[in-house]
């Protein structure tokens, strides 16, 4: 999805916008994908019936969105060559991510993770920018067959992911250094005034949408 | 006097209108958005004698024109409420702000309430015996008439600010409960906290909720909160504090004639940050609409059908 309007409360990659959807009386938080001038790019799964709905809106539609929420990610930890993992609807905020690493002049690898190869998408987009490409499918249909995990690369100096929890846990094991993870919730309000979307970290309790969505490796606490 | 100028429990209000708590946080993210100062008053988030993190993950869903949620009394405790987040409201907020306090047992309420007594800036002490997502406590006191009259008269001990008890729905009789914190000296009324609620994701065959429950708000609410605030109104001689589902300036007017003194809002806030100031901006051309002059002139005014 494609929306035309005032971006520029719209600061870091990672951050997240909320959507007000007709029929719907929660809005629907959406991972910014990317943004270039007044030009935001939503990328979506149709997982129920906010979702859904957004799949059958016409062209030129008007929508009510919130924007400039969340923290995003850090780059100044980046170091030279950062590798960013996203694996399936956690792909897209790694889009901005990557635009803006490499216009900062780092070396950027990007793996992408997929369960097969119908779902594979952004690959070109993310060679497109010069991004070192690779590509994971559980069941081996395209790229690298098996998860993110197994196209880990020796060396690279800091990470960024996206992505389910099962592939955060894997990653958090198998990463070599300090990295940064972005979370999902359900969320009331998605600005922190309702403590919907809490978790507990080692510096404190913290909401998803507010103080997160974007969580140092070190600061998260793994719930069983 | 302006016409939207409301008297609470001998508290001046500028307006009616009043964020609810657990919508509001303690002000600070919404004055980020707008000047809370033109709001009413608000009421912060609950408030317990211990810090608590709340329920389990996801606390959140979706519903017809409305949500559940169980965040379940996440605080960081009265003391640090006092040391940490009451300096921060202070500076974004130079009104009496309403105090909510939830707790598990007699003794928790009248800790909690005691300490909020001493903070200047604490006009009314909204004392919630109605929070559904908490067990052994919260709304276990709000269903029976002898619990809630004892915290009533436990929290009025110990403190000389206006004491407004915060009654659940989820009773066979609020009018009886009502009447029982009237009679052990509560000096308002506040209705309702939100319905127990449920919803299953179809998918995974589970509660969305991780807590199984949780409180059901939104504009689905609406004609139920009315209708309590109407009986209970006509049923006690203290104000009452009117919320439930509230999203608009019409539907303000319309808990004011059923009795109400002053409104909540709460789920609204969370869909639309400036839902209080886009009510409190729209309530005088309401008020013209439907020939009022001065909010006063209409409380309790609903005429016998």
């Amino acid at each position: 999805m494609t929306l035309r309007g005032d971006t520029l409360a719209i600061k870091n990659a990672g951050e997240f916008v909320n959507l007000k959807i007709d029929g719907f009386y929660l809005r629907r938080p959406i991972s910014v994908c990317d943004v270039e001038g007044d030009v935001l790019t939503l990328i979506y799964k149709v997982v129920g019936g906010g979702t859904e709905a957004m799949s059958a809106m016409e062209k030129g539609t008007e929508l009510l969105v919130m924007t400039g929420l969340g923290n995003g990610y850090d780059l100044s930890v980046a170091g030279e060559s950062p590798l960013l993992i996203g694996g399936g609807v956690g792909v897209p905020p790694m889009y901005l991510l990557a635009r803006r690493l490499l216009a900062l002049g780092k070396r950027v690898t990007v793996i992408l993770g997929f369960n097969t190869a119908d779902e594979v998408f952004y690959e070109d987009e993310f060679k497109a920018l010069g991004c070192d490409v690779k590509v994971t499918t559980v069941d081996g249909s395209h790229g690298i067959k098996g998860f993110v995990t197994d196209a880990l690369p020796e060396e690279y100096s800091y990470f960024y992911t996206c992505g389910p929890m099962p592939m955060f846990r894997a990653l958090f094991k198998a990463t070599s250094t300090s990295g940064q993870f972005s979370f999902e919730e359900r969320m009331g309000c998605g600005f922190g005034a309702c403590m919907g979307c809490s978790c507990k970290t080692v510096t404190g309790y913290k909401r998803i949408c507010k103080d997160g969505p974007v969580l140092k490796k070190e600061e998260i606490i793994w719930a069983d | 006097m302006g016409r939207l100028n409301v008297n609470l429990c001998g508290i001046e209000m500028d307006n009616p209108i009043i964020p609810a708590s657990g919508t509001f946080g303690y002000g600070y993210e919404f004055a980020e958005i707008y000047d809370i100062n033109i709001l009413g008053t608000f009421s912060f988030k609950g408030t317990t004698k211990e810090g608590r993190f709340g329920n389990p993950t996801p606390r959140i869903a979706e519903c017809t024109a409305g949500m559940i949620n169980a965040v379940g009394l996440q605080n960081p405790g009265v003391e640090k409420v006092i040391a940490e987040e009451l300096p921060k409201l202070k500076k974004c907020f130079h009104k009496p702000v309403m105090a909510n306090v939830s707790g598990f047992s007699i003794h928790d309420y009248a800790y909690t309430c005691a300490l909020l007594d001493n903070e200047e800036q604490v006009g009314w002490l909204e004392v919630n015996v109605s929070c559904p997502n908490v067990h052994g406590g919260g709304m276990s006191f709000g269903t029976s008439p002898d619990a809630a009259a004892e915290v009533t008269r436990a929290v009025k001990a110990v403190t000389k600010k206006p004491v407004i008890v915060k009654l659940s729905p989820n009773v066979t009789d609020i009018v009886a409960i009502a009447k029982a914190c009237e009679e052990a000296g509560a000096d308002g009324i506040s209705l309702i906290n939100t319905l127990l609620g449920m919803r299953i994701d179809l998918k995974t065959r589970k509660p969305v909720i991780a807590n199984t429950m949780g409180g059901f708000s939104g504009p689905a609410i609406f004609p139920v909160a009315l209708r309590m605030v109407y009986q209970v109104a006509h049923a006690v001689n203290i104000p009452v504090v009117g919320g439930g589902g509230v999203s608009t300036a019409e539907n303000v007017i319309e808990m004011m004639l059923a009795g109400a003194t002053a409104v909540e809002v709460g789920a609204q806030n969370l869909v639309n940050p400036m839902a209080c100031k886009e009510i409190i901006e729209n309530l005088p051309a309401a008020m013209d609409k439907y020939h009022i002059d001065n909010l006063n002139d209409i409380i309790g005014g609903v005429k016998n059908g």
